[in-house]
């Protein structure tokens, strides 16, 4: 009980930092921040149920007003605005990373490559897509096409998904808690 | 950790949490619903007004608080100079920022005290389901203790990095910070069981 607190916790907190740390830019001259990657890692590493519970108690402190998504941004305004399918979308994205990585028994690097592209890249984007079409009174393909200059970025956040979290599980197999 | 209520005091922080969320709810549901562009550049104005009368710090505060949206706008205005339609084009964007407005204005005026309190006493009743009331508690005690904590070993991290190497901080601190909050949450777990447990 304590240690799943804890892990839950410290990794929700892991999210926020990776969103926040100005010095890890990912590529040159493009805005992408590690926010995303955290939220794939809360499913790689800590499975579907703890995963989706970290992401979700991140989402809940930018709801009380804590200014943790990327860039310092926070508060109730971030649920009416264009963004939200993200930011609800993140819990899902980690509980179906998780779910991909603790079913399928592929070697720990490709089941994390395909936890992250489908929990991470397309269930992610699937609510993020929804979100901004609702908002911004666009259809969904349109809102589809304006999102999809994001997509490379993120892609990139996929492989680097899999190099830590192999990493980790070369390091130390027994903090991999997807797989027990 | 700075949260983002304001410091300037305004009448609206006298008033519960509670209250404040569900007028909150309703204004939000009631402004999905207008569609004339007359409608929603009045409700514009009401918000505007109601920031100002609060003073024009405040309102600066609040003006800051919606700057993440100009993309958006600047998407929308393209858009609709395209299509032609400007009227649906405007009521959209009236709509987007008088709804972020508000719920800014809602965080803006809350202690998180009582943001946490409001999330206690709704919760309370899932503790039947064996989500206990404490461990949440904890939870979000923790994470706001240890993003600072997890943001300083980052920048130490990033110090060691600058030491040995010529080239920019890149994505490969991401590793030893993964297993510092690992090894954080251990010890963590082992302090609340040796302190009684949740």
């Amino acid at each position: 009980m304590e240690k799943n607190i804890a892990y839950i916790a410290l990794f929700a907190a892991l999210i926020a930092v990776l969103g926040l740390v100005p010095q890890i830019t990912l590529a040159f001259g493009i805005p992408v921040t590690a926010q995303s990657l955290g939220v794939m890692l809360c499913g790689t590493i800590l499975g579907a149920r703890r995963g989706a519970l970290a992401a979700l108690l991140f989402v809940g402190l930018v709801a009380l007003g804590l200014p943790l998504l990327s860039g310092g941004r926070g508060g109730l305004g971030v649920f009416a605005g264009p963004t939200v399918g993200f930011v609800v979308g993140f819990p899902v994205a980690a509980f179906v990373t998780g779910w991909i990585v603790e079913n399928w028994r592929a070697p720990i690097g490709a089941a994390a490559g395909a936890g992250a592209l489908i929990g991470g890249v397309v269930v992610l984007y699937a609510m993020g897509i929804t979100g901004f079409a609702l908002v911004l009174g666009k259809s969904w393909m349109a809102a589809a096409g304006v999102m999809a200059v994001f997509i490379p970025g993120d892609i990139l956040k996929v492989g680097l998904a899999i190099i830590i979290t192999q990493g980790l599980a070369k390091l130390r197999p027994a903090s991999i808690l997807s797989r027990p | 950790m700075l949260t983002l209520t304001c410091p300037i005091k305004t009448p609206v922080h006298r008033i519960g949490a509670g209250p404040k969320l569900l007028g909150l709810a309703v204004v939000s549901v009631a402004l999905f619903q207008l569609q004339s562009p007359l409608l929603v550049g009045a409700a514009l104005c009401a918000t505007a007004a109601v920031y100002l009368a609060f003073g024009w710090q405040f309102a600066r505060h609040g003006a800051a608080l919606l700057r993440p949206l100009w993309l958006f706008l600047v998407i929308l205005a393209l858009w609709h100079l395209w299509t032609g339609d400007i009227a649906a084009g405007a009521v959209l964007a009236g709509k987007m920022l008088i709804a972020v407005a508000l719920a800014n204005l809602v965080t803006m005026t809350t202690q998180l005290a009582e943001m946490i309190a409001v999330v206690e006493r709704t919760t309370a009743p899932l503790a039947r389901f064996g989500l206990s009331p404490r461990a949440l508690a904890v939870a979000i005690a923790l994470v706001i203790r240890f993003t600072p904590v997890l943001m300083d070993k980052a920048a130490l991290l990033g110090q060691a990095w600058r030491a040995r190497s010529q080239h920019r901080v890149n994505w490969r601190i991401i590793l030893p910070l993964g297993l510092m909050a690992l090894d954080d949450a251990d010890h963590v777990a082992e302090a609340i069981r040796a302190r009684g447990g949740l």
